[in-house]
């Protein structure tokens, strides 16, 4: 059975990666903290789910022991602020699950590390995508004919994983003039693990100025060459959105309407090939 | 297919057309009265008018409407004159028609009607027989009568020539009068049906038009055509019975209906004869069960009997009018209508929609379904209307002028009659209103509101309760409280779409296959929540995702399902079915699935959201609201539906909540616990009305209090009214009074007094929400009316039987709904009968012995005496009703009270005396001992005199007590102070008489701390100018804003009314709370209007609020000058009083 594009919706929105928090050997503890087995929503951030995993090992220390939790894989500090579903294809795609993230709650990374005091700053940083993303796609006009009650709306969605909440207000940011053939600009973000820089993002549209739709292809080819591969030679990147590798004859505007994480930016991870 | 039109007439009587080729009710603006009927042709329109005369609209056209006088003019020759004017004794006249029989001189001749107009002098026909004559038109022969030629011979001694004038009909695309008859005719008409056109050609235009008098004859118009559009004259027609309404199709068919319930059926009509010959009887489709209603067509014939139902006849042709028998078909209907092309419409007993029959063709005379008409109406607002337009609109029914005397005040009238004769007291109306003087409020979009949607929430309102209803002056029906009218639930949104009363198609060339742009408007204008999908969907790129989706869920989920999930789902949900009235037309009650949702906010408070999931067009759809949203829950009780309204800011701008109904009362009760609850909950509301609350009260009774934030009386921005979050306390009320001191009064609709005991909850909120002591039972009783309505009719003079067209013999006051001893029901669950019927001989108009009220027809309006030309009466009966509730209040006995005011500013202990007023419901004025905030009660009433009768009093902040009389001025008291509350020498006269304002009766006033405001019988509030400490009197009345029902003016002289009619983007409400904006000490009449919760609401209270709003640095006004000092005002009163 073909499946609708809708479900591909559902799918981005239910996905879940298995997560097993262990807390840092380093950190003081009265008695020992068991490891914390939690489900992580792909499209939400680590900071905003994680009240939990903050409340199993806040009973094993002392309360002057434990300033503000952070998150490290294998070295690297998590960026909260970046998708978790981003965070586990750029650092731990080929993983065994579930995804041992180790827990912090002193010597927090300040030069790699937003903090993040509270639910608002995400809030607020998670509008921030969204009104970005929007000024890109439609020079801002969607987002800000929307009412206060439709930023929260979409909010509140995401907080509360309520996938018809956020899409009764985000498919109005995913609407487009049938005569465009798609948004102004596509809202990407390149991440890489092999540069330092954050991620790579420019102005990109979805139609070429002949009318014919850019791919996926097309934007890494602009972006990212190294990213695709060459004829007749092993591929050596990966390149992962929402977990899956779509084909590079993938349309833009496609992946952007079906698979953005719910800032409305399609985060795409590249990553060299595992050599095993 | 040109276009073509379909024309209604709404129960108020208003004309309206449709275009086939539009989109929106056209009303028919030219009528200068309401109708009753129409019936139209595709050239013209007939209609019957409330004035029971008979207009003709004609449609202009490029071929103008002429008619050719002639006369002829007749001489002799003799040998004397040559030809000349002298004739024979036995000769015809000198001026005579063709024939020469009769007398025709030229001024003979006078235009029918003032619809006509001469084109020209009179003038000779030169011609004869189609040549010229060149001799002025003469033609000679040897003798009258006798064959004439156009020359002159030896033997031609007579000679006669043409004289011709035209007249041409002007009255194109109006309501034309047509002439009256020479000899009157004895009863009006009640019912029209033209038709008949496609009988014959010749002559051009020609149709016939058929009408029924009220006493049951029969009566057509003879001379229809193209140059006689008016017809000649009335001829009746002899029947074998009397009839009721008739119809006549485009052909040979004509039906109607006899009083007694069967059909007659014309035969012997043919081109020669369109009037047919003989009837024939065909009997009611059901035996036991009357027919009321017939409509005909080409080869149909449709009917309708008592019960509504909707029959086809079979077997009917040319051959066989009278057909072979019934077949009973779907749908409800009250009225029926066969257009061309044996199309159909009817009017639904359901929801008043005109519905078009679909799928009707040659083969299948019958059709397929019924469909709505669902087009606005050219006055109807857009739904689109954004929110801030609907605020700039929300003020249109005020005004700056002072609104006229425009009605007598019924129900104060029934009120006072009521207590006269010691009945126990008929529920008294704050606020009689006027249809017309809303339609003629003088405001710049008075077209606008006429055809409003109104508020479809806690309307006493829509329910039309007075005799205004249906009466031809009316706009709009408005009731008072006073009458409490059942089947509600129809009344929700009852304007919202309009209720038709009569539709004719005979003007309306549609057939099955005509594209109608008439229904399901809002389907296009709602879009699905389908996503942009694109073409290949078999591309590979599109499966490998697909697959690799799968794939993913595969590897990152399905073996970590016991994990728990890192975002728990809602704390709790509970889940149930209601029904919902649905946003869009027609308006319903559907089925929906109804969750509240319910979760620890990010700042650990409690939130929740709700929804209402339900089916639009088959594609499943929801609707939620964020409990901290929520401003008010209102229950709506019934006694069909227990349903309530949420609104929210939004909501409350739109006029339009949403309404949702339980299953069983103790559902609703349930849900509305939960949903109270969880909205007190977000705001962090709990325990009881704090001081400085706002109180207000329902037109159900529904007692409401709102906690102030220090910024709602905030300059320059106060906090929106309509933002404003309001819980229920138990217990039922007309009037609440409290001051700052936490004292707080309430009276009954049966007058009783009660005093707040501190507690909260009650009624339907249990447990936490409820307080666990101070609650009492409390106990309420109102009236409930109903008519009974009679028709004369000549066989056995006034009966219960009606036209078939007629109100409902036992209806409420509109007609509209049946209303019968038996089947009313008390006005909600909560209401059991505590009286039997009885009739009511207190009703405004007066009555005969019997109670009897007499009118010509329904509805108009009524007189206590019996005429000739009444044709119908009603008398009212009454019925007592009880509600127990529980509540927060404790009774005062034994003293009914009418209004009751307190000392708004705060007292210095716990033990101060508290100066409250009240009018007893006699009239008198109270004043009550011992009342503190330890005991808000009192302990005894003191009678202050007074020399007549009063209605309304308030006490200001410096003891200064105003008062309305009976006969509506106003009265003043030298100034009363806490160690002598009833003022110096309480028993002697010290009332000072202020005039009303100019002509105005005053019905109630409100004292703050220094500004004193009343409002009078029409609407207008008035502000009492020139109030000084030397002069506590003031010098003037100002006019602030009409459009006002009630006003509480606070210890901050804020400014609060309950507004009449507020217009929202969705919907109007009437019974509005609002704030008046801009009140500062040097400008204590305000600026403008912020609206908040309504409509349906009938009284707030501010006196409780005196909190200081936090001040902001002025920047435009120099500092306020105190106010005025309390103690100045003390001392100058005491010099002033006597």
């Amino acid at each position: 059975i073909m499946a609708d594009d809708k479900d591909v919706l559902r799918d981005v929105w239910f996905g879940r990666i298995p997560a097993c928090f262990t807390l840092n050997q380093d950190e003081v503890t009265e008695r020992e903290a068991e490891p914390y087995y939690l489900l992580l929503p792909r499209v939400s951030y680590l900071t905003l789910v994680t009240d939990k995993v903050k409340k199993h090992f806040h009973k094993a220390m002392r309360a002057e022991d434990a300033e503000e939790m952070w998150f490290e894989y294998e070295g690297t500090p998590l960026k909260w602020h970046n998708p978790i579903g981003v965070l586990f294809d750029l650092h731990a795609s080929n993983t065994v699950l579930p995804w041992s993230i180790t827990v912090h709650f002193k010597n927090f990374p300040e030069r790699e590390l937003l903090h993040c005091p509270s639910n608002s700053v995400i809030e607020a940083h998670f509008m921030s995508g969204i009104k970005e993303a929007d000024a890109l796609k439609h020079k801002s006009q969607v987002v800000n004919d929307m009412q206060k009650k439709d930023h929260k709306q979409l909010w509140m969605g995401l907080q509360n994983d309520k996938f018809d909440q956020f899409w009764a207000i985000n498919r109005k940011l995913m609407e487009y003039p049938t005569d465009e053939g798609g948004f102004r600009y596509i809202p990407f973000r390149i991440y890489q693990t092999t540069s330092d820089r954050p991620f790579i993002q420019k102005l990109f549209r979805p139609t070429s100025p002949e009318g014919t739709a850019h791919t996926l292809g097309d934007l890494l080819r602009e972006m990212y060459p190294v990213a695709l591969p060459t004829d007749g030679e092993p591929k050596r990147y990966q390149v992962v959105i929402q977990g899956i590798e779509p084909l590079p004859e993938t349309p833009l505007q496609w992946l952007s309407e079906h698979l953005s994480h719910p800032d409305n930016f399609l985060h795409i991870c590249v990553t060299p090939v595992p050599s095993d | 297919m040109p276009v073509s039109l379909l024309w209604a007439v709404d129960v108020y009587g208003r004309v309206y057309s449709l275009s086939t080729a539009g989109q929106v009710w056209e009303q028919c603006r030219d009528a200068q009265m309401e109708f009753k009927r129409v019936t139209a042709a595709q050239q013209c329109c007939w209609g019957i008018a409330c004035d029971n005369n008979i207009y003709l609209n004609i449609h202009a056209s490029d071929l103008p409407v002429r008619y050719q006088e002639e006369t002829y003019e007749n001489q002799r020759w003799n040998p004397v004159d040559g030809f000349s004017e002298r004739l024979l004794p036995s000769d015809r006249w000198q001026w005579s028609d063709v024939t020469g029989l009769q007398h025709q001189p030229l001024d003979n001749f006078r235009l029918p009607s003032i619809s006509w107009e001469w084109e020209g002098d009179w003038h000779a026909d030169e011609n004869f027989e189609g040549e010229p004559t060149e001799k002025g038109g003469w033609t000679y022969s040897m003798d009258f009568p006798a064959t004439y030629t156009k020359d002159k011979k030896w033997n031609s001694c007579v000679r006669r020539r043409r004289w011709l004038r035209y007249r041409r009909y002007k009255a194109m695309d109006t309501w034309a009068k047509i002439p009256p008859q020479q000899t009157m005719l004895p009863d009006p008409f009640s019912d029209i049906s033209c038709g008949g056109w496609e009988i014959s050609d010749e002559p051009s235009g020609r149709l016939s038009l058929w009408a029924v008098s009220l006493q049951g004859k029969m009566w057509f118009r003879e001379g229809i055509n193209h140059h006689n559009p008016e017809g000649s004259l009335w001829e009746e027609v002899p029947l074998p019975a009397e009839v009721v309404q008739i119809s006549c199709g485009p052909g040979d068919l004509i039906w109607a209906v006899l009083w007694e319930g069967q059909f007659i059926v014309r035969e012997g009509i043919s081109r020669d004869c369109p009037k047919g010959t003989s009837w024939a009887v065909v009997d009611s489709p059901s035996p036991d069960v009357a027919a009321t209603h017939v409509a005909v067509g080409m080869n149909v014939v449709w009917a309708l009997t008592k019960d509504n139902k909707v029959w086809f006849r079979r077997g009917v042709n040319s051959h066989n009018p009278c057909g072979s028998g019934w077949i009973n078909m779907v749908g409800e209907m009250i009225m029926l209508n066969v257009g061309l092309n044996d199309q159909v419409l009817a009017i639904s007993c359901e929801d008043r929609a005109v519905y078009f029959r679909q799928g009707v063709t040659s083969s299948e005379l019958s059709g397929k379904t019924w469909r709505a008409i669902s087009v606005p109406r050219d006055g109807d607002r857009s739904h689109s209307s954004a929110s801030a337009s609907s605020l700039q609109s929300a003020g249109c029914y005020f005004c700056g002028e002072v609104r006229a005397q425009s009605v007598v005040s019924d129900v104060e009238s029934d009120t006072d009659k009521g207590s006269l004769d010691g009945a126990s007291h008929l529920v008294a109306s704050i606020s009689p209103i006027s249809p017309e003087s809303f339609v003629d409020a003088p405001t710049d979009h008075s077209e606008e509101p006429i055809d409003t949607p109104k508020a479809p929430v806690l309307e006493e309102e829509p329910i039309p309760g007075e005799e205004e209803v249906e009466a031809p002056s009316a706009g709009v029906a408005i009731s008072s409280m006073a009458t409490y009218t059942l089947a509600i639930e129809d009344q929700y949104g009852a304007d919202e779409h309009p209720l038709w009363a009569w539709v004719s198609g005979g003007g309306c060339s549609v057939d099955s296959h005509s594209q109608l742009n008439w229904f399901n408007s809002l389907v296009q204008s709602v879009q699905s929540m389908s996503l942009s999908v694109t073409p290949a969907q078999t591309a590979a790129w599109r499966k490998q995702i697909f697959e690799q989706l799968s794939e993913r869920t595969k590897r990152e989920m399905d073996n970590f399902r016991h994990y728990e999930q890192a975002i728990e789902q809602s704390v709790w949900v509970k889940k149930g079915t209601m029904q919902w009235w649905r946003d869009w037309k027609p308006h319903k009650w559907i089925d929906v699935h109804f969750a509240l949702e319910q979760f620890s906010g990010p700042e650990g408070n409690k939130d929740g959201i709700l929804f209402i999931y339900y089916n639009f067009y088959e594609e499943k759809k929801y609707l939620h609201a964020f409990i901290n949203e929520v401003t008010i829950l209102v229950p709506v009780l019934n006694d069909s539906k227990h349903s309530f309204a949420i609104y929210t800011p939004e909501r409350t701008k739109q006029r339009w909540p949403i309404r949702l109904a339980a299953a069983t009362e103790l559902e609703m009760h349930d849900w509305l616990a939960l949903l109270s609850d969880s909205c007190c909950n977000s705001r962090g509301i709990q325990g009881p009305p704090s001081k400085q609350a706002a109180w207000s009260v329902t037109c159900k009774g529904d007692i409401f209090v709102c906690e102030p934030s220090p910024s709602l009386e905030a300059m320059p921005y106060p906090t929106p009214c309509d933002q404003m979050f309001w819980r229920q306390v138990g217990g039922h009320l007309r009037v609440v009074e409290c001051n700052s001191v936490g004292i707080v009064w309430g009276i009954g609709y049966d007058h009783t007094a009660w005093v707040h005991t501190g507690g909260y909850g009650g009624g339907f909120s249990q447990g936490l929400a409820s307080s666990t002591d101070n609650l009492y039972t409390q106990v309420d009783v109102k009236s409930v009316y109903i008519y009974e309505n009679q028709r004369w009719n000549p066989v056995s003079g006034y009966t219960n039987r009606g036209l078939p067209t007629d109100r409902y013999m036992w209806s409420d006051a509109s007609g509209l709904h049946e209303c019968t001893k038996t089947n009313m029901k008390p006005p909600s669950p909560q209401w059991t009968w505590v009286s039997e019927w009885a009739i009511d001989y207190s009703i405004s108009g007066g009555t005969d012995r019997e109670g009897w009220q007499y009118a010509a027809d329904f509805p108009a309006s009524y007189h206590g005496y019996k005429t000739l030309k009444d044709f119908v009466r009603r008398r009212r009966w009454a019925r007592k009703s009880k509600l127990t509730s529980t509540g927060p209040w404790q009774e005062i006995p034994p003293i009914s009270l009418i209004d009751v005011t307190i000392l708004p500013c705060a007292a210095q202990s716990s033990v101060d005396v508290v100066p409250l007023w009240a009018i007893s419901n006699k009239g008198d004025v109270l004043c009550r001992l011992g009342v503190t905030t330890l005991t808000p009660a009192g302990f005894s009433w003191l009678h202050v005199g007074t020399d007549q009768p009063f209605k309304s009093i308030s006490v200001g902040a410096a003891s200064q007590v105003w008062a309305i009389a009976k006969d509506g001025s106003a009265f003043y008291r030298g100034s009363v102070s806490p160690q002598s509350p009833a003022g110096p020498g309480a028993k002697m006269y010290c009332w000072y008489h202020i005039p009303s304002p100019g002509k105005q009766k005053l019905k109630q006033v409100s004292v703050g701390r220094t500004s004193v405001y009343t409002v009078d019988e029409n609407g207008n509030l008035w502000y009492r100018h020139g109030v000084t400490p030397s002069y506590p009197q003031g010098s003037s009345w100002e006019h602030i804003s009409n459009n006002v029902r009630k006003v509480s003016a606070g210890p901050l002289d804020q400014v609060w009314i309950i507004a009449d009619k507020v217009q929202g983007s969705q919907s109007l409400s009437c019974g509005t709370v609002c704030h008046r904006l801009g009140v500062q000490p040097v400008e204590p009449k305000g600026q403008s209007w912020d609206y908040g919760i309504g409509g349906g609401w009938d009284h707030i209270t501010v006196r409780g609020n005196s909190m200081e709003p936090p001040r902001l640095p002025s920047l435009t006004a120099p500092a306020p000058p105190s106010p005025l000092p309390v103690r100045n005002m003390e001392v100058n009163g005491n010099a002033v009083g006597c």
